[in-house]
């Protein structure tokens, strides 16, 4: 075997493998770990398609309505006549109205209604809610790593066998009350879904896909040494398949120099004087707003493996993220005064399994006073930093490592929790030491 | 920490003294409270050293233990204590009133309405700061497994009758605690933290004597002073002069104090057990009994302070009128109360060391539901927490400018007004974001659609500070089922209501499996494992014998 495997051969043999184990082999469950970007969606329809070919009835668990929908469409895609179910909530408005366009979608409240296709789709949330039916023979669990333990609780009744898809580097889900008391039993409720079933369950079988097909060559070692220290992937494009540039050229501000030296080298990393600020820094949310809105005004253009010629960065493949609601709020209403329309805006949680060309991402340390576990989550950060194909720019005022290194990890130590590597710490080090490499100060 | 609240804490620097939080107070309190102040051993996990107890501020039933490592005293402190405890407790038991239920019938799995009795008031426990309900539920652990001589005559170190069953209710009272809201076991830093906010650090906030001195501080002297001197001064004899609030002692009281008096004791001790005669033994019993009365005596002198700082607290917060909904979370723990009688009434076992994977599932959810209602509940009994969620953009107060009749499109339409708004405040609305209004009681929904477009300017989304913006609902329930609205259910032009983005109820959660039911990914059934499903007693260890 070479060294180096061509990315699409050494992808699709994890692939096969996991199809293998799925479609013949004997394990109830099997794990696969999918850093950002690594094709989890289109290995959860292409498994799908081919548990409905073996004629195996096969529920669907995903996390979120719009995960759902977006599943569906997908599906049809590739199989326009599969029979496929959308169980759904009883809610006004439950799901997508594009699948009113999909024929061989049927849509309901009540699973008995949908009983006997080949493919039966729904949230987490909504399958804990169906009682006394004949449980599935397959299952497959989609962002398995955000999901929590009593909702597989809920939802492992319904099922003989599953296949656990999910990102073991994004946020871990949370819960709103203190769960500590429950922390090291190994059903802890707020633990996740894939802690509890591989404590139980430690022989399954555990993949990893090992190419990302979103992240850039400039991004894939940052982001596989800052969060997958121990199971490192790599970019399935090379240096210079990816390229970005502007039809205007710099007028020589903050923004537009950050913009070219993430154009330049994937990253950049504009950073505002030292200050302690409240949550929605207006000037640095102001700054957020300027190199978005410059962004687009400048035409920025970008080439990828998926087409040589110049593609226009619109609106719609720009994304800004933030750690709170309230500062992506704030986002908003700066871009709409500049009269940007149409970039999502958005908290790490939400820009969840999400991707776009360029994202900016208003660092979660940036003007804070302390360093807070929630200000820490390496998932938090990793999902900020792992939504690009092209380029990602950071926004953060001065004096983050210096807060990084007054605020040590101070979390109680629970016995029986299997500490998570790497912590929120070290990976924040790591990923502010690269970005000091493409540092640009404010220069309004 | 919400911005309303960093504003507060600001402005109690500024001003030197606490400032609201609260209007109303959010958090039931029975008019006959039983306050306890616990003390432990330092060193000693578990070790009770003393406590004052009792309904009555004037007068506290003090219990002391004057050689904490030695169990048989401990025992005769725990027997002690449920005999505080457990009449109080059992007073509130034994009144109930007739109420329904609504169970799932195990036959059809229909649900129906049982009826049972409800405790009509249930006893409610205080302790002064929340290392004080860390350690009753430290006390609950130790005891419920404990075997009586009734239990097992061959027991080797049988507790007294009633200690078990103390502890099964202190677990019951700590776990209860863990649930946003309820008012069985409170901490009085907790209650008093939750209706002020001081011009410290919410560390510091967990210190009795230095809260209540921000919130109350003695004429003339800021609260920040009067904070320092609770914290830090000390006496000529180099003891503080508001002592901790327990469990913990000071360490310069052990070991100025306590240490040479528990020594005294423990010399008269040995030379009774070495008098050779009656006449000798007399003597160093009364020596004996000394040392006892030394170490009482320094044990009520330093638990005192807190005890009365207890009632102080407690009367501060007796001053705010108590918010609506507060009646309705204490009717959920009179439910819990009652529960746990029931189950005690009926010979089950203690409760489990740990939750099977069920019960913690089940705990949590219920508790998610809890801590969403209490803040949705907070909101609504009290314009000052609602106030904080306004300026989060979670709630706006807007006049009704413009009512619009519309209705939905379907074979049936039902009516679906759309309703302008106007209001200065910045909500974060997003497409279709639901918002909802209290309407005789009960949460109405609405629906955002868009912001009217200002003439002039044509800013459509925020706009900018402090301008007032226009935005449309489309109200969505709640309006009876006929074609045309019931009367009263659609707001009126000139109508100023408050909006919430946070609903005003929860809906419960799905229902788990039973726990014989656990599905493989969370181990199966409990109790295949070895001690099965009745919990055996804790074993006795080198360190229960002294």
């Amino acid at each position: 075997m070479t060294a180096v495997l061509d990315p699409g051969a050494a992808a699709a043999r994890a692939t096969d493998a996991i199809l293998g184990d799925t479609l013949r082999g004997t394990a109830r469950g099997i794990v696969v770990d999918s850093p950002p970007g690594a094709g989890k969606s289109t290995l959860v329809v292409r498994a799908a398609l081919e548990l409905a070919a073996a004629g195996r009835p096969l529920m669907v668990v995903a996390q979120t309505n719009s995960q759902v929908d977006d599943l569906v469409v997908r599906l049809a895609e590739k199989a326009p006549d599969l029979p496929v179910g959308r169980l759904h909530s009883s809610d006004s408005d439950p799901y997508d109205k594009v699948l009113d366009g999909l024929d061989n979608v049927r849509k309901s409240a009540k699973a008995a209604d949908l009983a006997g296709l080949d493919i039966v789709i729904s949230t987490a949330a909504k399958w804990a809610h169906v009682k006394n039916v004949e449980p599935w023979g397959h299952a497959i669990v989609d962002e398995a790593y955000q999901m929590r333990s009593d909702a597989l609780l809920a939802v492992a009744g319904l099922f003989e066998r599953a296949l656990f898809v999910g990102d073991p580097g994004q946020l871990d889900p949370f819960s709103i009350v203190g769960a500590d008391q429950w922390a090291g039993l190994s059903y802890d409720p707020s633990a996740s879904a894939v802690s509890t079933l591989l404590a139980h369950n430690p022989e399954l079988p555990q993949h990893r896909l090992p190419v990302s097909w979103r992240l850039p060559a400039s991004a894939a070692p940052l982001v596989s040494d800052a969060f997958y220290p121990f199971t490192p992937f790599r970019s399935g494009t090379d240096h210079g398949d990816r390229r970005m540039s502007f039809g205007v050229p710099s007028d020589g501000s903050g923004p537009d120099r950050v913009l070219d030296e993430a154009a330049e080298s994937g990253w950049g990393l504009l950073e505002l004087p030292a200050r302690h600020t409240p949550r929605t820094d207006p000037e640095a949310v102001r700054a957020v707003a300027l190199v978005v809105s410059r962004l687009l005004d400048r035409g920025g253009a970008a080439t990828s493996e998926r087409s040589p010629a110049p593609v226009p960065v619109t609106a719609d493949r720009v994304a800004v993220g933030t750690a709170h609601r309230d500062q992506a709020a704030a986002v908003r209403a700066a871009l709409t005064e500049l009269g940007v329309t149409g970039v999502a805006v958005d908290t790490a949680n939400r820009l969840q399994g999400r991707e776009f060309d360029v994202t900016v991402i208003l660092h979660p340390l940036s003007g804070r006073p302390d360093a807070t576990a929630f200000h820490l989550e390496t998932g938090r950060l990793c999902v900020l930093a792992s939504r690009h194909r092209h380029a990602c720019v950071v926004v953060c005022r001065e004096g983050v490592a210096d807060l990084l290194d007054e605020h040590p990890s101070t979390e109680p130590v629970q016995l029986g929790v299997t500490v998570k590597f790497p912590d929120g710490w070290e990976a924040n080090h790591a990923v502010l030491a690269h970005l000091r490499e493409h540092r640009v100060p404010w220069r309004p | 920490m919400s911005l309303i609240t960093t504003l507060a804490r600001l402005e109690a620097v500024d001003s030197g003294r606490a400032q609201p939080l609260a209007t109303v107070r959010h958090r039931h309190l029975t008019d006959r409270p039983l306050v306890l102040v616990p003390l432990t051993t330092a060193g000693e996990a578990g070790a009770p050293l003393g406590a004052l107890v009792g309904t009555d501020r004037a007068a506290p039933r003090l219990i002391t233990v004057a050689q904490p490592r030695d169990r048989d005293l401990r025992f005769a402190f725990l027997a002690e204590l449920a005999e505080a405890v457990l009449p109080h407790i059992e007073s509130y038991a034994d009144a109930g009133e007739p109420a329904e239920r609504n169970e799932t019938d195990p036959g059809t799995g229909k649900k129906v309405k049982v009826e049972v009795e409800l405790c009509t008031d249930a006893a409610q426990l205080i302790v002064p700061s929340r290392a004080g309900i860390d350690f009753v539920r430290l006390l609950g652990r130790s005891m419920r497994f404990r075997r009586t001589v009734e239990d097992d005559p061959d027991t080797p170190y049988p507790a007294p009758a009633r200690v078990p069953l103390l502890g099964r209710w202190l677990t019951h009272y700590g776990e209860r605690a863990r649930v946003p809201g309820s008012s069985l076991l409170l901490a009085a830093t907790d209650l008093l933290n939750r209706h002020w906010a001081t011009g410290q650090s919410s560390l510091e906030d967990q210190h009795l004597g230095a809260l209540l001195a921000w919130i109350d501080p003695p004429e003339g002297e800021p609260g920040s002073a009067a904070a320092l001197r609770a914290e830090a001064g000390r006496d000529r004899a180099g003891q503080l002069f508001c002592p901790p609030a327990g469990p913990a002692t000071d360490p310069a009281f052990d070991n100025r104090l306590l240490a040479p008096a528990i020594e005294r004791y423990d010399r008269a001790r040995t030379a009774l057990a070495t008098a050779e005669d009656g006449l000798a033994a007399d003597a160093r019993l009364g020596e004996l009994s000394g040392a006892e009365r030394e170490i009482r005596s320094l044990l009520a002198g330093v638990l005192r302070p807190t005890w009365d700082a207890v009632w102080r607290g407690l009367d501060l917060l007796a001053e705010l009128p108590e918010g609506a909904r507060a009646e309705d979370r204490w009717t959920r723990d009179r439910w819990s109360f009652t529960g746990h009688r029931d189950r005690v009434r009926a010979g089950e076992p203690p409760q489990p060391r740990r939750d099977d994977a069920v019960t913690a599932a089940q705990k949590l959810a219920s508790r998610e539901t809890a801590q969403a209602q209490l803040e949705a509940q907070e909101a609504l009994d009290d314009p000052l927490v609602l106030a904080g969620r306004r300026l989060a953009g979670e709630a706006f107060v807007g006049v009704v400018t413009d009512v619009e009749m519309a209705y939905s499109e379907s074979k049936r339409p039902s009516p679906r007004p759309l309703v302008t708004v106007r209001t200065d405040e910045r909500p974060h609305l997003g497409e279709r974001t639901k918002v909802y209004r209290s309407l005789d009681g009960k949460p109405q929904t609405a629906e955002f659609v868009a912001y009217v477009p200002e003439e002039s300017e044509g800013v459509l989304d925020g706009g900018s500070a402090d301008e007032e913006i226009l935005l449309v609902l489309r109200i969505t329930d709640r309006m009876g089922r006929g074609k045309e609205p019931a009367p009263g259910s659609v707001p009126e032009p000139g109508d100023r209501f408050a909006w919430t983005l946070f609903e005003h109820d929860q809906r419960g959660g799905p229902k788990l499996p039973d726990p014989e039911d656990t599905p493989w990914t969370h181990g199966g059934p409990p109790g295949a494992a070895a001690d099965g499903p009745a919990e055996k007693p804790d074993p006795v260890t080198a360190e229960d014998l002294l």
